[in-house]
């Protein structure tokens, strides 16, 4: 006996990026993915669960579900593709394609209204589409912050009425200007090898220290790294939204932007982009003129916390002395499963202590923008972690991700924390004497 | 009392957060973790999410003024069919009842709510040098409610027992709704055991919505030895001669060659590729009696016939042996896309035939099986490798797993170790159980349960409740409830 659904269904999965039909009947229910699901976690129902999604999504391919139905629609979007799921699946389920194609399907076929489509179009696809305009934004940002208009402002209680007070307190003090792709370079008197860094939109802008501090770490490393001049943003954001078409165009620059020698290694500083990036071989899989390259340069792309493990760390030469707690950007652990690396280059900087927190692969809740379009999850998310980070009485949060660093920043300053928030490769580049950045009283 | 009505009372006990009832919502409350084509899918009428006590024994007054069944539910990763609501009717989902109450460290004991997690359990008493000893390989994701239903084992309940062992008290919302606890008779103030009645019971007898569980120390020495063997048959003889010599390892797991070409180059766990099977024995306790009984064991391995024996002390060492056990079902996804394991219980001196038999079976109905199971008590996991996709594949397990069974059973076995019985293997129940056996059963059921309202359709088969006449009646209220059979 099942719910007849079936005199209502009137949509079924049609046209691009259907749900792999093998890849959801890989799920055999078993449950075991549930405890790692940061929405089941916080309301305790099946809906909320991977598996609860994955029936959801075969029940529209059964035809037992309409596809334009609202829960589907929110469910598919509730979900924060974390992908800790993923990690644990006995039985290996793609989750994260799946929900993607999921969500292309309700781009595809659902009409939105048209204050949706506006919002669409300003917040994602117009700043994320091309690093020129993030750049153009984000100096004006931190000409803002500069000038004290942003404590200024807040104090009017103009950005509440145009409610981007929760996109404005995210925002972290600007340090460096933006790091313009092809305008700088790396190169140590010592080459052992060559790298092309993916620059990233908000890591070259609002992070632009960090992807400097990578350069002279891997310079330390006798890496010289070289930003090639033509990428664009990854399009992690766009995938995560259903914006397939537009996910794909965005490949298609990059790997034309790192064809270059065709093997040096990619090395992204945010774990989003770097999860994307090692996805474009599935993003393009139908793409004749792509496909093959797109899965070379997929086979290229690493985090850098996950190339400089793989190398002996010249020994770095100066003290860090603080105590520092790692989150897991999720999709760093999760998608990439890269877990263990940034643990081991934290070791081995002289001085420093590590602490382990509570839950440190739990999703924050930021994945990407939902912090900002689900702002009651992502907070309840937000305090858990910040919790679970204040216990452990770290100095400082290390991550490896920039949507994490904002939602901690601004989680941690919500529950009454001013513990610092820095990248990992910042502390690397302390150790080995780079400029001492983000200290308690700069990057509070 | 039509469905709305139903909906809106539910309501006013749970909140409008607290239930779920539009059909999109009660589709993904059709299944549990059980095998597709072993149990089917079937759903409730109304879902509610009950966050005390109170609101149980609320929800359970008004199912029974509606003439509704009640199925109560933890995760939902049972193997049997427990949490499908097979005759529709209220699910109670105790997610959110999932608190430590209270942990007495000099008690050793733990008050929690039904809807906690079971190594979450452990991992919370970790530091005080204690965990919860009942470990399912659901352990990760399974709930502590769920575990005192089908009174779950794991690999250490050949030392430590298994769920009723670690149950001293029970808070029970009957199904008149009363609230009672059956702490009394564990505390040695005679009376009946109503503790040991529900445990097991498949939620049959109520809902549980507090448990008073046992802590066990965590023992200062834990010693893991690997040993191979060059057939299945000197593997069985070496479980046996161990046991027999009166040790009594923490646990006792064998595995055979298919899975350990599974898991081997999955996890590198350090398993000879060439053993036909090896054995896991994990011993624990004062550090001088381990090395004693290790001593032993080994030497009674060697006696079997071992073709290699390692052992290792330290924690990540044994984590590595351990881990090509605990993934092994994971791994199975190297051989196939779909598997089906029972666990059949066999006494230990009947394994090695009774592994012969598991081949034999493999081999008439052309499937490949793989045994990855409890040795030390007999509890055999035969993992039956299919593809579910191919036409044909479903009937077969199910075709090969009549045959297991009756096997299994006809060497002295019994229909499960600790998976429950649910409607999965209802149908089992008259060749291990008599008809007074049976009748036994549907008594003390119905001493519990007059109405037959909770978790209808389950363990007990068809013919020995006397309200069987009802079901037709809950099958009609169902349809008054809007919920059309396919």
């Amino acid at each position: 006996m099942a719910v007849s659904l079936v005199d209502l269904v009137k949509h079924g999965y049609s046209g691009d990026d259907v749900p792999d039909d093998d890849l959801l009947r890989a799920c055999v229910h078993c449950g075991m993915c549930l405890p790692t699901c940061p929405t089941y976690r916080l309301t305790g129902q099946e809906a909320s669960s991977p598996r609860g999604r994955l029936w959801l999504m075969k029940s529209v391919a059964d035809g037992r579900l309409d596809l334009l139905d609202p829960e589907f629609d929110e469910q598919m979007y509730q979900c924060l593709n974390c992908r800790a799921c993923e990690a644990v699946c006995p039985s290996g389920v793609h989750y994260g394609p799946l929900v993607e194609a999921a969500r292309s399907q309700l781009e595809q076929h659902r009409p939105r209204p048209l204050w949706q489509r506006v919002r669409r179009r300003a917040g994602l696809n117009f700043p994320f589409s091309r690093v020129s305009r993030m750049r153009a934004m984000v100096n004006g940002l931190r000409l803002y912050q500069r000038v004290g208009l942003s404590a200024a402002l807040r104090k009017t209680g103009v950005l509440r009425l145009v409610r981007l007070e929760t996109l404005e307190a995210m925002l972290p003090p600007i340090q460096e200007a933006p790091l313009v792709s092809g305008k700088e370079s790396w190169n140590p008197p010592l080459v052992e090898d060559r790298i092309d860094l993916f620059n990233g939109c908000v890591m070259s802008t609002v992070f632009s220290n960090v992807n400097r501090a990578t350069g002279r770490v891997l310079a330390h490393n006798n890496v010289a790294t070289a930003v090639p001049a033509t990428q664009q943003c990854c399009g992690a954001l766009h995938v995560h939204s259903g914006m397939m078409d537009e996910a794909r165009k965005l490949a298609r620059i990059n790997i034309d932007a790192f064809a270059g020698d065709g093997v040096s290694p990619i090395i992204v500083t945010a774990a989003g982009c770097g999860a994307a990036l090692k996805e474009y071989g599935f993003l393009l899989k139908d793409d004749p003129n792509y496909a093959d390259r797109a899965a070379r340069f997929s086979g290229r792309v690493q985090d850098v916390t996950e190339y400089l493990a793989a190398r002996d760390l010249v020994p770095p030469t100066h003290d860090v002395r603080a105590t520092v707690t790692y989150q897991e950007p999720c999709h760093l652990a999760h998608a990439q499963r890269i877990i263990a690396q940034p643990r081991k280059l934290l070791a081995q900087v002289p001085g420093l202590e590590i602490t382990e927190m509570k839950e440190s692969s739990l999703c924050c809740g930021s994945a990407g923008i939902y912090n900002i379009i689900r702002k009651r999850m992502a907070d309840d998310l937000g305090d858990r972690k910040a919790e679970n980070v204040v216990a452990t009485r770290a100095d400082c949060v290390v991550t490896a991700n920039p949507g994490c660093h904002m939602q901690l920043r601004t989680s941690l300053k919500r529950n009454g924390s001013e513990m610092p928030v820095r990248h990992i490769v910042e502390i690397l580049d302390e150790a080995y004497g780079g400029p001492v950045v983000g200290s308690k009283a700069t990057n509070a | 009392m039509d469905r709305q009505q139903l909906l809106e009372e539910l309501e006013r006990i749970v909140g409008h957060d607290g239930i779920r009832h539009r059909p999109v919502d009660l589709l993904v409350y059709e299944y549990d973790g059980s095998v597709d084509g072993a149990v089917d899918t079937a759903a409730p009428t109304a879902v509610v999410l009950p966050r005390s006590t109170d609101q149980v024994s609320a929800i359970v007054k008004l199912a029974k003024r509606a003439d509704l069944p009640v199925v109560a539910r933890g995760a939902g990763t049972g193997l049997s069919g427990g949490a499908v609501a097979q005759r529709g009717g209220i699910i109670v989902s105790l997610t959110r009842m999932d608190r430590v109450l209270d942990v007495n460290l000099l008690d050793r004991t733990a008050l929690v709510e039904p809807g906690v997690i079971n190594l979450e359990l452990s991992d919370g008493v970790r530091d005080q040098g204690l965990f919860f000893a009942p470990d399912p390989s659901s352990q990760k994701a399974c709930t502590i409610g769920g575990n005192v239903a089908e009174n779950s084992g794991g690999p250490h309940c050949l030392k430590y027992g298994v769920t009723t062992n670690h149950i001293l008290g029970l808070e029970i919302v009957l199904p008149n709704g009363e609230v009672i606890w059956t702490r009394t008779a564990q505390d040695g103030y005679g009376g009946l055991d109503l503790t040991a009645a529900v445990v097991g019971s498949e939620g049959m007898f109520g809902i549980v919505t507090k448990a008073l569980v046992k802590l066990t120390p965590i023992p200062a020495a834990t010693t893991v030895m690997l040993a191979a063997f060059g057939s299945l048959d000197d593997a069985s003889r070496a479980v046996t001669s161990i046991i027999a010599a009166g040790n009594l390892p923490a646990s006792l797991e064998m595995m055979d060659n298919l899975t350990i070409q599974a898991v081997e180059p999955a996890y590198h766990a350090g398993y000879p590729m060439d053993a036909a099977a090896v054995l896991l024995i994990e011993s624990d306790g004062h550090p001088v009696e381990v090395a004693e009984s290790v001593e032993e064991i080994e030497a009674l391995c060697r006696e079997a016939g071992a073709t290699s024996l390692r052992s290792a002390d330290t924690a990540a060492e044994r984590d590595l042996l351990w881990k090509g056990r605990k993934m092994a079902l994971a791994a199975m996804g190297r051989l196939a896309p779909n598997y089906y394991l029972h666990d059949t219980v066999v006494p230990r001196s009947r394994l090695p035939e009774t592994l012969e038999t598991v081949e034999a079976i493999a081999r008439h109905h052309k499937l490949q099986i793989a045994n990855v199971f409890h040795a030390g008590d007999g509890n055999l996991h035969p993992l039956m490798l299919f593809d579910r996709r191919k036409p044909g594949d479903v009937e077969r397990i199910l075709e090969a797993s009549h045959d297991l069974i009756h096997e299994c059973v006809r060497v002295g076995g019994m229909l499960s170790g600790e998976h429950g019985i649910g409607t999965e293997k209802r149908g089992y129940m008259t060749l291990v159980f008599s008809e007074s056996d049976l009748r036994a059963m549907a008594g003390l059921k119905e001493a519990f349960d007059p109405d037959q309202r909770f978790n209808p359709e389950k363990v007990i088969p068809t013919g020995y409740m006397c309200g069987e006449v009802k079901q037709l009646h809950l099958q009609a209220m169902q349809q008054q409830h809007g919920i059309v059979p396919v």
